[in-house]
């Protein structure tokens, strides 16, 4: 996919004050917004379809996650522009998301969830 | 954190303030609204991470109906989810326009963005009124109580949203956001984006996988 981008924040070849390469702040055009929004549709499509296979069993609910993560990753990365913001703000976000993975899982295991059983 | 990057590069303000996205006076070279945005989203995926997670702890574990099978219509919510996801791409031609100058093409988005964000908050309350009527209450089963938590807190934030993006529009129908404030309008669209991505984790965990029927194992 195109990435190509406006409004540069710094001179080429500039380099932010740690280092950080002078991408920093580019932002995609709006044909590139349009083509990650049509994306985006078509995989929804694609999900909803999916849900109606009940041939797929238990390979439908790990199917549908992929093509959710895909969706979140791409609304991130292009709609909030964490492929082109400083790292800071995809440390930030990935930082809370990672926690509240690590968090659940274990309350996850507390209450025995992948044991497949049910506690009083 | 302290004013020193425009020092280090002698760069001055005037100038950067053209495009709307100068790097920021601060050390991180981020700036402190934008890193609180960043920093309040990382601990809403904690949020809606304790709700997600008390979701599918309750699941199947209802012993009265209506279970989610008996209830959910699909292709309705699948309606309602790309017109959420359409509105981020308003969203985001919104901060386009800005970065732009564009007032005119801003005040267009920012509205769309609102229409589209309604149109899925009243869907959001058709659903709920029709799930009250089939017999589904916050007090019917785990299933009622851990839905309408976690999808009404969504739609919550979906409406604050609304509210912010009316706020914008007006603010720049009386000329405050010039181009130089484009940031105003990315830190919206940042907290506008994340209802989004939330939804799109939603409208996967709780209405296309499918959910075990009454009395079935919790878990996935």
């Amino acid at each position: 996919m195109s990435t190509e981008t406006t409004a540069p924040s710094t001179e080429p070849g500039e380099h932010g004050e740690h280092g950080e390469p002078a991408e920093h702040g580019l932002h995609p055009t709006e044909a590139t917004y349009i083509r990650v929004a049509v994306i985006l549709a078509a995989i929804t499509a694609v999900e909803v379809g999916v849900s109606y296979i009940k041939r797929l069993g238990a390979g439908g609910p790990p199917i549908l996650l992929i093509l959710a993560a895909i969706k979140f990753a791409m609304v991130a990365a292009y709609f909030m522009h964490l492929k082109f913001d400083h790292n800071w703000l995809r440390r930030l976000f990935v930082t809370g998301i990672v926690l509240a993975g690590f968090i659940y899982v274990i309350v996850f295991l507390m209450f025995g969830v992948f044991q497949n059983r049910i506690h009083a | 954190m302290t004013a020193v990057a425009h020092e280090t590069h002698g760069v001055p303000d005037a100038h950067d303030a053209h495009d709307g996205h100068a790097a920021p006076p601060t050390n991180t070279g981020v700036s402190n609204e934008k890193l609180a945005m960043w920093a309040f989203l990382g601990s809403e995926c904690l949020l809606f991470g304790a709700l997600i997670s008390t979701y599918f702890l309750y699941r199947g574990r209802s012993v009265v109906g209506p279970s989610p099978k008996q209830i959910y219509d699909i292709p309705y919510t699948s309606v309602s989810s790309f017109v959420l996801l359409m509105s981020s791409l308003t969203m985001v031609l919104a901060l386009s326009a800005i970065q732009r100058g564009d007032q005119r093409r801003l005040r267009i988005w920012l509205l769309a963005t609102a229409m589209l964000g309604t149109t899925f908050i009243g869907g959001q309350v058709y659903e709920f009124t029709s799930f009250v009527h089939e017999g589904l209450t916050l007090k019917t089963n785990l299933f009622g109580s851990s839905f309408f938590v976690l999808t009404g807190f969504h739609g919550a934030h979906v409406t604050l949203g609304i509210v912010m993006l009316l706020s914008l529009a007006n603010m720049s129908f009386r000329g405050k956001i010039p181009q130089a404030k484009a940031e105003v309008v990315e830190i919206v669209g940042l907290y506008w984006h994340f209802v989004d991505v939330v939804w799109i984790v939603l409208f996967t965990v709780v209405y296309l996988i499918p959910s075990p029927g009454l009395h079935g194992h919790i878990g996935p």
